[in-house]
């Protein structure tokens, strides 16, 4: 039996009277990556998003059910801790203009680490954990902007394990990468899930083949709210789903 | 072979008109700058109008007084102007509750509205305001809180634009770091919109600079050095105005003018500087 990190029981989402996610449960797997796949506008975003509270930041959000962060109800969590444990790495990589330096330290410092040497220590374990620092260790202070795409995101992912989080969310992280880069972000996600819950959304299946050890696949019904159809261990959802629109999805024949 | 012709003639008709334009405003500042620095010299800055219809003297208490105006002005409007940008922003559609929803839209109407106000009307407010209701009298203290009311529209439109310009995506990077709203606006967002707010702050105390009106009904027209926030003094702008109307001397108001259209373009200057950093630094 998996240890599980977090729960949703029943959890519904609605933008204004719109509801966007329909009574969704499930539990993902602690140290593990987790795939959320399903056609555009399925809400497996809007899902994703739910972990770190990010869907408060739009005007008219409602939630119904329960969202558990081990076992604690993650609604009556301070947001800002919540978002501590549980980091979020965004679709295009969005470094701040900043140095590489200040972007990796920018979480600990939100969180009152002002001493310079361990603030260093920190840029250093946090770089070398997303496989950066060899690339960027000489150029510490120049601008993150300088970096190439590939590398902004990890340092975006650096950015959100320095905050020593237990969660890494991460929103289509290689869909605005090219192709080595995307096997670079894909081989860190396996060294990551050692120490980090990883749940990732993906256009891609084939990505979501290769790197997720859950699945789970969102659908949107006649209504336009996403519904959760099925749920678990990929190398089953992708061979022998037991949900016929899981199939048509998986080989193509719609999304 | 028509539509190349249409073409062509279009071509000439825009061209002359833009020529035209830069030919207008070069012979205003040539005639201004060519004429006026003819009368110039060193002691035109370091000696004050000795006032009398003669209208001797240079204009060193009106470059004090300037100086003097400008400062008080942004010390007030930036703090308000900036803060309204930053609220509208950044916080007022987070705003819970129609009221607030209301105040916030009234206030954007507002801004919108103000800032396409003449300077004269607000010469007035000042006036009835400060200078009377107040008890300010003709000073720098009425003068400077009048032109606050002018250019803190200004502030609040280029804060605003500034904000805007910042990509969301700095913003959702940042809280879903557990920054709060208010450290993501100090450490991401501001520092991103830095340049922009300076040209806006740059843009107000150009006004400041060249408005008349206004400090004709608010700072009076001393042409002494101020010696307290209640004293009444003399812009550059509001000098040229007295030499012209008041006293014989059009050559000194020319060469005043000279100089503040100098001291204006190097304000330009100035933005244009500014915004070539954000265009290089966001690249």
């Amino acid at each position: 039996m998996e240890q599980v990190r977090l729960t949703t029981r029943d959890y519904s989402l609605f933008y204004g009277e719109f509801r966007a996610l329909n009574g969704i449960s499930l539990s993902i797997p602690a140290n593990r990556i987790t795939a959320f796949i399903g056609p555009s506008g399925c809400g497996k975003s809007t899902l994703l998003r739910s972990f770190n509270r990010m869907n408060e930041l739009i005007p008219g959000v409602r939630t119904e059910g329960t969202v558990l962060l081990d076992d604690g109800d993650i609604f009556k969590e301070d947001v800002v801790n919540l978002r501590k444990r549980v980091g979020m790495v965004f679709q295009r990589p969005n470094p701040f203009p900043k140095s590489i330096f200040d972007n990796v330290t920018y979480g600990p410092r939100v969180h009152g680490v002002r001493n310079r040497s361990k603030l260093a220590a920190i840029a250093e374990e946090s770089l070398t954990r997303a496989a950066l620092w060899d690339e960027v260790k000489d150029q510490l202070h120049k601008s993150a902007m300088a970096l190439s795409g590939g590398q902004q995101q990890r340092l975006c992912i650096a950015r959100a394990i320095a905050v020593s989080p237990e969660v890494i969310l991460m929103d289509e992280p290689a869909s605005a990468l090219d192709p080595v880069a995307t096997i670079k972000i894909e081989e860190l996600m396996n060294t990551l899930k050692e120490k980090y819950t990883i749940v990732i959304v993906t256009h891609n299946m084939q990505q979501a083949a290769r790197v997720s050890d859950f699945t789970a696949f969102l659908l949107t019904d006649e209504n336009r709210a996403g519904n959760m159809v099925e749920f678990g261990p990929t190398n089953r959802i992708f061979t022998s789903p037991s949900d016929r629109r899981t199939e048509d999805y998986i080989t193509g024949r719609f999304g | 072979m028509m539509r190349k012709l249409v073409q062509n003639a279009a071509f000439t008709v825009f061209w002359m008109a833009g020529l035209g334009a830069v030919l207008i405003m070069l012979s205003v500042v040539g005639y201004v700058v060519f004429k006026g620095f003819a009368d110039i010299t060193p002691e035109f800055f370091t000696t004050s109008p000795r006032g009398g219809l003669s209208g001797e003297g240079g204009i060193q208490s009106t470059i004090v007084t300037t100086i003097y105006l400008v400062l008080l002005t942004l010390l007030v409007a930036t703090p308000l102007g900036v803060g309204a940008g930053i609220y509208l922003v950044e916080y007022a559609d987070q705003a819970k509750g129609g009221f607030m929803k209301r105040v916030t839209s009234a206030a954007r109407f507002g801004v919108e509205t103000l800032a396409g106000v003449p300077s004269i009307i607000f010469g007035l407010f000042g006036y009835a305001l400060f200078v009377t209701a107040l008890k300010l009298g003709f000073s720098l203290a009425s003068a400077a809180l009048a032109g606050s009311c002018l250019i803190i529209p200004v502030i609040i439109r280029t804060t605003e634009e500034a904000l805007k310009a910042v990509p969301d995506s700095y913003r959702e990077g940042s809280l879903a770091l557990g920054a709060s709203r208010w450290e993501t606006i100090w450490k991401v967002i501001l520092p991103s919109a830095f340049p922009g707010i300076t040209t806006g702050i740059v843009l107000g105390a150009g006004r400041i600079v060249s408005e008349t009106a206004i400090f004709f009904v608010t700072l009076g027209g001393s042409y002494r050095t101020p010696t307290s926030l209640l004293a009444s003094g003399r812009s550059m702008a509001l000098h040229v105005y007295y030499l012209a109307m008041e006293t014989r001397a059009f050559d000194k108001a020319m060469a005043t003018a000279a100089v503040l259209v100098v001291l204006v373009i190097l304000m330009n200057l100035s933005i244009n500087m500014i915004s070539r950093r954000i265009s290089r630094d966001t690249r």
